[in-house]
């Protein structure tokens, strides 16, 4: 997993709640045995028309909006449990996702794939929308160490939560499994007490 | 310390406190299908390292297998690749698997607990988010990503924040026509597709209590629908006669000292719920859905309300919209050209009966194309046992081979676009069951009224005719 400590980027919004994994990475493209790739499908149906000509209205194909950052609204990441969605939304070039609420697999995958949830309040996310609506090219600033999220702009800030425990994986690029590779005494103890 | 029934199943697996607010948590039964390991298996490659725990990890071909001609090599190329890829990973790392053409083969949430391999008190995970089925039997099930099936294939324990709990007690007697399906979609309606979130949800109350075990399983089935991470019921004799006697249950004496420790357990009487909700059985109809997540369900003689005030009513719209549908319409009368009976929501044996019986000596309408997907070849075998595949076949109906079909349209069986199909699954999300299908999701006992009438309909009053 690559290490996050800070990015500096313009953000693209997606005003939508309740986005399912559905929508992020429909399941016929779940046929992949890799993780990478999924980006030419991520939103598949609602960036691309049946025949392949990209959809003009969806924000994706507007070459206005760019960045490493998705602000969606609330609840995204709904549904189905496939990681697929945050490998999808990897590959494409997000490092971060800002939403006011985050489906719990989804939240999980993210962070186990170098993927930042951002969650920050309604009022807040409100803000972050208008700001990319006023200008396209509006800086955000997403500081892990501190917990921060800024409207480079306005200099709005917001705090926002992770799991210590998950906060130093992301800076180190730690996985779960070098974690739980090294408790192979206590997970066998635990095993010998419970037969 | 007065604890809930989750807290006792949790604390009874944590095999090390770990820091910053997470738990090991060890995992009893660990069930993978084609789709979601793959890429798990890759990792253990590139790590050098064996499941660790190879027996108690069990596969399945499910999500992407055709529901015709199981006997022969999968036609489409991809889906062909990933299922011999399943077989080929279970044989390098000693994983059992029930594939295709097994008589064990079948959806990963119905041949869990028909084996008997779900057992109360477990913690069960699998790449899948309705893994929260199983809860039915008093278990901690829960759906997880590929990184985490990994873990539990190297370690046999994932990394876990505990969840907070949510008690959710529906008392009464449930009306005819109204089954548990009806029961759950009515609670997300209630609920939000949300408002589970963060939680591990508890069904209690004389409602729940009288449903079957399969019921039950429905249940649980969609407690992630409202975004909860799980659901679970106490297990009471009822599931424990279920378990008594199948395959992979303890057997004699083992049996019974295992039965004692499950009847302990339930929640406690004075144990502490973060969010609690009550529901009366009498105030469910049988439900379907109007938009585009399970949440926006209503009881089929109802309307569809206006946008909401609070809350994004654009997201809303939009929602509509796709769906073809107006605030204030009613949709009993609305033309249905499809229906699916199946999924790990509804492809029991009880689902088909209910069915079969309901369309008994019947027709389907001729605008419908109707499908029943068993859950499992058990299932299908049960089914043909008693004659429910002819039931099925006289009235019209398609009756195939198992696997989760047009739940999410993976193989063949897809929605055309802009197609109404009433559904007993379990997601009702835009191209959930092909791109541009529309799915209405429903009870199988609606969805049988609905192939019959070619329109929706709302069975009780049918029931009423005799």
């Amino acid at each position: 997993m690559e290490k996050f400590k800070k990015l500096q980027s313009t953000a693209i919004p997606l005003p939508i709640e309740d986005v399912d994994t559905d929508q992020i990475i429909p399941a016929r493209f779940l046929k992949a045995t890799t993780r990478e790739g999924f980006g030419d499908n991520l939103f598949r149906d609602w960036r691309y028309e049946a025949d392949g000509s990209p959809r003009p209205g969806f924000i994706l194909n507007n070459p206005i909006y760019q960045g490493q950052i998705l602000v969606a609204g609330r609840n995204f990441g709904c549904g189905s449990s496939r990681e697929h969605a945050a490998w999808a939304l990897y590959d494409f070039g997000f490092r971060v996702v800002v939403s006011s609420f985050f489906a719990d697999i989804f939240r999980g995958n993210a962070l186990n794939n170098g993927l930042l949830p951002v969650q920050v309040s309604e009022p807040f996310l409100q803000a972050v929308f208008s700001a990319i609506e006023a200008n396209p090219a509006t800086q955000f600033l997403v500081d892990l160490e501190a917990q921060r999220f800024t409207i480079q702009a306005t200099g709005q800030s917001a705090g926002f939560e992770i799991d210590p425990y998950k906060k130093t994986c992301m800076i180190n690029g730690y996985d779960d499994i070098d974690f739980l590779l090294n408790l192979r005494e206590e997970i066998e103890a635990f095993e010998q007490k419970n037969s | 310390m007065s604890k809930t029934l989750f807290d006792k199943i949790w604390d009874a697996h944590v095999a090390h406190p770990a820091a910053g607010g997470m738990d090991v948590l060890y995992i009893d039964r660990h069930f993978i299908h084609e789709v979601t390991s793959p890429q798990a298996f890759d990792g253990l490659r590139q790590r050098n390292i064996p499941v660790f725990r190879p027996e108690k990890t069990i596969a399945t071909a499910d999500h992407n297998v055709p529901t015709r001609d199981q006997h022969l090599p999968i036609q489409e190329a991809l889906s062909r690749f990933q299922v011999d890829k399943l077989t080929e990973n279970c044989k390098a790392f000693g994983v059992r698997l029930y594939g295709l053409g097994h008589p064990y083969q079948g959806i990963v949430h119905v041949i869990g607990p028909e084996l008997g391999l779900t057992q109360p008190g477990m913690t069960i995970v699998c790449g899948d988010s309705h893994t929260s089925t199983h809860g039915a039997f008093g278990c901690i099930a829960f759906g997880i990503g590929t990184s985490q099936v990994e873990q539990v294939l190297a370690t046999q324990c994932l990394l876990q924040k505990k969840p907070k709990r949510m008690r959710i007690t529906v008392e009464g007697t449930l009306p005819a026509g109204v089954l548990s399906k009806d029961i759950i979609l009515y609670i997300i309606s209630r609920l939000s597709a949300s408002g589970g979130t963060g939680h591990f949800v508890e069904y209690a109350g004389s409602a729940i209590r009288s449903l079957s075990m399969e019921a039950r399983m429905t249940i649980c089935n969609m407690s992630i629908e409202m975004g909860a991470r799980g659901g679970l019921i106490a297990p009471d004799e009822k599931a424990i006669e279920y378990v008594r006697g199948r395959e992979f249950a303890p057997q004699g004496e083992a049996f019974e000292a295992a039965a004692a420790y499950w009847r302990t357990l339930y929640s406690d009487e004075d144990a502490a719920f973060d969010a609690e909700y009550h529901f009366r059985a009498e105030d469910i109809e049988p439900m379907v859905t109007y938009g585009t997540n399970p949440g926006m369900g209503m009881g089929v003689s109802q309307s569809i309300p206006a946008p909401p005030s609070k809350g994004n009513a654009q997201t809303f719209m939009k929602s509509l919209d796709y769906m073809g549908f107006q605030p204030g319409q009613k949709l009993t009368g609305r033309a249905v050209n499809y229906v699916f009976i199946g999924s790990c929501t509804n492809s029991r044996i009880e689902d088909l009966r209910l069915a079969a019986a309901y369309v008994k000596g019947k027709k389907k309408a001729d605008n419908v194309h109707a499908m029943v997907v068993p859950g499992s070849k058990q299932v299908e075998k049960q089914a043909k046992a008693e004659g429910l595949d002819r039931v099925f076949r006289e009235a019209g109906f398609d009756f195939r081979e198992p696997g989760c079909s047009a739940c999410l349209g993976m193989n063949e069986d897809k929605v055309p676009k802009g197609e109404y199909c009433v559904s007993t699954s379990n997601r009702n999300f835009e191209g959930r069951q092909g791109p541009g299908a529309r799915t209405i999701l429903a009870s199988p006992l609606t969805a049988a009224a609905t192939a019959l009438a070619g329109k929706i309909v709302d069975v009780r009053q049918d029931l009423q005719k005799g």
